[in-house]
């Protein structure tokens, strides 16, 4: 499909666009009056790649993107797109093209000219055979004369990938695209943007507060919080290794517990966590000395109802009562009690048991905890322990 | 579409949840009362069109076809020979109406487009103030507007002596607007009075339909390749074509028919449609049949017009 893509275009594409390179911000700051919306931001997209920048809404997510765009200007700080500086040009001077939330489709053309519209800007001759194209890829062939109010809400989104993707452009910028549509139709629409990534190549900067749209979607995530890039890297690698308290309980769910770090056995660190000891590979500590959030991701903890069940070496949590306990099918959902208030962190540590057919504790039970101390990992201990919880209800709402 | 949603609307109006369970002849005269209402609410709308609309229109025609005087009354012998009559010797005045209505009509759009795009999308929080602004003259009467206008472009006051001064007389008076030193009693003073009279009904229905267009179009234009202009020209405009129509025609067609501002800022030689009809109305004792043949002209002209002019603008899906 991207070679039927480029054939589209022919020679009258924007020069470059094949060519291409890395998307590249240095420095990037944007303030409104006193406040920074986007604090210092550098990072490199690499081409090709699909890149999500996450985070709570007044984040400067958006900011970030429309500074990409064009939109708008940078108080400080450069975007390159490879070698090329683009942070003077105007918008539509830059070889990028934006899905808008919510679609900004042209409600005076109908949807074949909606497409055809960059195309037509900029001069190209025979636009009918890449606009069908572009609509058969989005599925919308059989539309092209509907004006937009005539559409449902995923159609329009389709529509709107379209009209920006038909450009070819160097970056395609997606500002919470799927923010308007109802759960099932983004599950339905996260694939589907996925599949045409894959099939066009193109870089992607998808913005987005929904945590679970970014790791579905993504190569590389950005957590982004109060302006500035929290932590960079794979979904994968920002679950297992949050560098923050914010990125541990804003990407998914994870039970912090604060500490003091005992000392240093080999690669192991020792931690006093409320008076029990725990340990964690040093290579998974951001701190080796004074005070450490020890931190387990629910689905990594086991309970257990005596010390002979839990295998050697483990972690162990004493003293939890199981308050809660939901079963979901997949899996059983607990909340166990710890003899410890919330200022130490989660009063009530979430576990996950996968249902493979072990007994269901019901509330009430005392339970020990127990997990794979390489499963733990450790961050500093003089940040706020609930940074980065509760935002995401607001999202997921 | 609306116009389904509106007759749609009305059958329902009052119908109380009828209780289900309700003998089935005592719904009948229900049902009839339940139609009827839509045209009880409307009659007293058609009684003023039917009193005030349709009746003067009949008698306006019919008038138009007869012979005599007020001393020994007019008959009806449909002499159509009035409206060659009056057009053999009207037909400059009724010329000029048209030019200056189109003349205002332009200069209205010139003016009030740039102005409406401003409080639309650029005032922020003081549009609301600056449209207010728009609209206060209007609290005045709009003769007394235009007699004022007729004190502050006397020859000797001081807008006129600046024109002299900077020369800007000298061009105008060229071009036939003005004539040698004065600008009172010229067809530009006119016109001018006219688009003064006019602009606020050019920019309210402009400020309208702009005011409905969503910002984002303009990032979504600029994102697909459009300078500023391009944007204005290919989102903007078609999307504020039904305000430019709607405006126009606001304009327009009351400008067609004004005579005051040339009555009171004109000279003879400006004498437009609406002067002659007063004139043979009030000041003609034979002049009723000719009045209303030319007033028939001139509404049938207008509406012709203005017909093949939103036609042309092509906006009727977009109305």
């Amino acid at each position: 499909m991207s070679a039927a893509l480029s054939a589209a275009h022919g020679p009258s594409g924007p020069s470059g666009a094949v060519t291409g390179g890395d998307l590249r911000l240095e420095n990037l700051t944007k303030h409104f009056g006193s406040f920074a919306a986007v604090d210092d931001v550098s990072l490199t997209v690499p081409q090709g790649s699909f890149f999500a920048l996450l985070g709570a809404s007044g984040c400067g997510k958006t900011t970030t993107l429309r500074m990409v765009s064009g939109l708008e200007d940078p108080t400080r700080g450069r975007i390159f797109l490879g070698e090329t500086e683009v942070t003077d040009l105007k918008p539509y001077r830059r070889p990028v093209n934006t899905v808008f939330q919510n679609y900004a489709l042209f409600p005076h053309l109908d949807i074949f000219e909606n497409v055809a519209f960059g195309l037509r800007r900029r001069g190209v001759k025979d636009v009918k055979g890449p606009v069908e194209r572009m609509l058969d890829l989005v599925e919308l062939g059989h539309l092209a004369r509907r004006k937009p109010a005539q559409l449902s809400g995923g159609q329009q989104q389709r529509v709107a990938v379209a009209r920006a993707l038909i450009n070819q452009p160097q970056v395609l910028l997606l500002d919470e695209p799927l923010g308007a549509l109802d759960l099932k139709l983004r599950r339905q629409m996260q694939i589907e943007l996925k599949r045409i990534q894959t099939e066009v190549g193109l870089t992607f900067v998808h913005v987005t507060h929904d945590q679970e749209e970014a790791m579905t979607m993504a190569d590389t995530i950005a957590v982004m919080n109060a302006g500035r890039i929290e932590q960079l890297g794979s979904p994968a690698e920002l679950y297992e290794n949050p560098v923050s308290t914010f990125v541990a309980n804003f990407l998914g769910q994870s039970n912090l517990i604060a500490g003091t770090v005992e000392g240093k056995d080999g690669d192991v660190v020792v931690v006093d966590a409320q008076g029990q000891r725990l340990t964690l590979p040093a290579k998974r500590s951001r701190i080796d000395s004074g005070r450490i959030i020890a931190g387990v991701r629910p689905e990594k903890v086991h309970l257990a109802r005596s010390e002979a069940e839990i295998p050697a070496g483990h972690n162990v949590l004493t003293g939890g009562v199981v308050s809660d306990a939901s079963f979901i099918g997949v899996s059983t959902q607990y909340l166990v009690k710890m003899p410890w208030g919330a200022e130490a962190g989660c009063g009530e540590v979430a576990v996950f048991e996968q249902n493979t057919g072990r007994e269901i504790q019901r509330p009430g039970t005392p339970v020990l905890l127990h997990w794979d101390p390489t499963q733990t990992f450790g961050l500093d201990g003089a940040q706020d322990i609930d940074a980065g919880s509760g935002i995401d209800d607001e999202a997921t709402a | 579409m609306s116009a389904q949603g509106m007759s749609a609307q009305p059958a329902d109006v009052g119908v109380p949840p009828a209780p289900a369970p309700r003998p089935a002849a005592n719904s009948e005269p229900r049902r009839k009362k339940r139609n009827r209402l839509p045209y009880l609410l409307l009659a007293p709308t058609l009684l003023w069109l039917i009193v005030f609309f349709i009746v003067p229109i009949f008698t306006s025609v019919s008038a138009s076809v007869q012979e005599g005087s007020l001393d020994e009354g007019f008959t009806l012998t449909w002499r159509w020979a009035n409206y060659a009559d009056g057009w053999s010797q009207y037909a400059t005045q009724f010329g000029r109406s048209f030019l200056f209505a189109f003349l205002c009509t332009v200069f209205c759009l010139l003016l009030g487009y740039p102005l409406a795009y401003f409080i639309a999308f650029k005032a922020g929080r003081w549009k609301s103030l600056l449209m207010a602004l728009v609209i206060v003259p209007s609290f005045t009467s709009f003769l007394i507007r235009t007699i004022a206008w007729e004190t502050i472009l006397s020859d000797n006051g001081t807008v006129v002596r600046i024109l002299r001064d900077v020369g800007a007389l000298n061009v105008t008076s060229a071009l036939g607007l003005t004539a040698s030193d004065h600008v009172l009693a010229s067809p530009g003073a006119v016109v001018f009075g006219m688009v003064y009279n006019f602009l606020p009904f050019t920019v309210l229905p402009l400020y309208t339909s702009l005011e409905k267009i969503d910002p984002r179009l303009h990032e979504a234009g600029a994102d697909l390749y459009c300078s500023p202009w391009k944007t204005w020209r290919r989102v903007t405009l078609p999307l504020s074509m039904p305000g430019v129509v709607g405006g126009t025609l606001l304009t327009f067609i009351p400008a067609v028919g004004d005579y005051i501002n040339a009555q009171l800022l004109g000279n003879p030689n400006t004498k437009v449609i609406g002067q002659i009809i007063e004139d043979e109305f009030l000041h003609d004792s034979t002049g009723y049949p000719i009045a209303s043949a030319m007033s028939v002209i001139l509404m049938a002209v207008t509406l012709i017009v203005v017909l093949s002019y939103v036609r042309k603008a092509g906006t009727e899906d977009l109305l």
